[in-house]
């Protein structure tokens, strides 16, 4: 096996993809790391504590991952979904009885954004009881809050767009909560909504948020705040004789 | 001691000529460990793929055999009672129901936020020590003091008393006073008695944040009553 994949991976085409040659030395196995645009986010070597799954239970990884699987059932969703009224409903109904694996699709993304906000609470509490947050790491907290009101912006504007009877009111309680922000409440409730009501102009506005603003801004929001842990030094960690908190 | 000064320039080959990195404590701890370090590729990169490949496995599973829900279709004219918010926002929801939208949709929930965001900022924060360090004369006096004082506000200015802070706020007072008086070498106590303030207020919040949405999500029915879920069914 091991000998097949060297073979394989040991001619020109592969090495002008891949510069380094097989893995199964450390110089090479930092250059995995290293040398790959994707993998470059990681240091080629980590502490033995920082990878244990206790110290973080790898919620911030996990929530990350969420976000690829919604990134992914969500734009399979796009091809089949129209944001007007009566339609999207319709093409709710679609996704359940004609669409192969359509409902399978919407279950996915559905369960996945439950959890994803479950999971960015999660990483929040985590990161506060180890004490994560002290410098040089407090702007990466402040990214973090940032990120979970994204993430529960982005799974809001989902709510919507089922437009059914459980999205409709479900969406009504919120913008009536914004409407009694002081002074500019009326207007926020105007502008998130396109109207005085929950209508069509609401469900595209919520449409576009939902699909292109908010995830642009929350990969945008991540990269950052993945890069911010490599520039802080790697996750947190306690002196190792003990652990204050 | 020569001393530099930094200076523009067009030509990037001879200036700077020094770069001087200096900056106290904003340094990202670099130091030498002789901790146990491995290898990113395959040890990290393995426990990253296993992670997320449970993750979808859990998922998955989870996605064949519950349907999400999806009701008749979106009507103006007929409210369904109760209208339920998303779980996370049950909290608040619930909230509504004690106070005005004005404190609980907006003054609470942006005093959260910009409590969460100085976090980090905040020096009792940072440096986290033991409640019974601090040796406070009187110090357990002024614990009870301030939980009576806002135990009294929960009690009075909501429309009806807000037991889920009040009583989270009782047992996080209980948990303080155990770890600040005993003197036991039970692991349990030995470790609250190493508990912050910090702690102890973040875990107020989140005790009561939970509390408060499970009170939404399970037990309130039409009208927003009270109702017990494995006597008057589930509403959500």
């Amino acid at each position: 096996m091991r000998d097949l994949l060297r073979r394989a991976t040991d001619n020109r085409f592969f090495r002008s993809i891949v510069r380094h040659g097989f893995p199964d030395s450390n110089r090479n196995r930092s250059l995995v790391v290293f040398s790959n645009f994707f993998m470059h986010i990681h240091p080629t070597k980590v502490r033995l504590r920082a990878i244990e799954f206790a110290r973080t239970l790898y919620l911030g990884g996990l929530s990350a991952g969420c976000f690829f699987i919604l990134v992914v059932t969500g734009v399979l969703l796009m091809f089949y979904y129209r944001p007007s009224v009566p339609q999207g409903y319709h093409d709710m109904k679609d996704l359940q009885f004609t669409v192969s694996v359509g409902m399978f699709l919407r279950n996915l993304h559905r369960w996945t954004a439950h959890t994803m906000v479950a999971f960015v609470m999660a990483h929040m509490a985590v990161t506060f009881f180890r004490g994560a947050y002290r410098p040089p790491r407090e702007f990466n907290w402040v990214l973090g809050v940032f990120l979970l009101v994204m993430t529960i912006l982005l799974s809001y504007t989902g709510y919507l767009l089922p437009w059914d009877q459980l999205a409709y009111w479900a969406v009504t309680v919120g913008t009536n909560m914004a409407e009694s922000v002081p002074v500019v409440g009326s207007k926020v409730k105007l502008l998130m909504l396109g109207g005085h009501t929950i209508n069509e102009s609401a469900l595209i506005r919520f449409y576009v948020l939902h699909c292109v603003v908010l995830p642009l801004l929350m990969v945008l929001g991540i990269s950052v705040h993945i890069w911010r842990v490599r520039k802080d030094g790697g996750i947190h960690l306690p002196p190792v004789d003990g652990d204050k908190t | 001691m020569r001393t530099f000064e930094a200076t523009g320039g067009d030509n990037a080959q001879k200036v700077p000529v020094r770069v001087v990195v200096v900056q106290g404590e904003e340094r990202p701890p670099v130091d030498v460990t002789d901790e146990p370090m491995v290898m990113t590729f395959p040890h990290l990169l393995v426990r990253e793929l296993i992670a997320f490949l449970a993750l979808s496995l859990v998922l998955i599973l989870l996605s064949l055999f519950a349907n999400a829900p999806l009701e008749e279709i979106a009507n103006p004219t007929r409210t369904p009672n109760p209208a339920k918010a998303p779980w996370y926002f049950l909290g608040l929801q619930e909230l509504l129901h004690y106070y005005p939208p004005l404190v609980s949709g907006v003054i609470m929930p942006g005093f959260l936020i910009v409590a969460l965001v100085i976090i980090p900022y905040a020096k009792i924060n940072l440096e986290r020590r033991p409640l019974v360090e601090q040796k406070r004369s009187g110090m357990l006096l002024i614990l009870w003091g301030v939980i009576a004082a806002l135990s009294l506000i929960f009690y009075f200015t909501g429309s009806e008393p807000v037991w889920p802070f009040i009583g989270t706020l009782l047992l996080v007072g209980v948990g303080m006073t155990l770890g600040a008086t005993s003197t036991s070498k039970n692991p349990m106590l030995v470790w609250l008695r190493s508990r912050s303030l910090p702690f102890w207020i973040f875990s107020w919040f989140l005790l009561a944040a939970t509390v408060l949405t499970l009170i939404g999500v399970f037990f309130r029915g039409p009208g927003w009553r009270f109702i017990l879920p494995w006597r008057d069914g589930i509403y959500y």
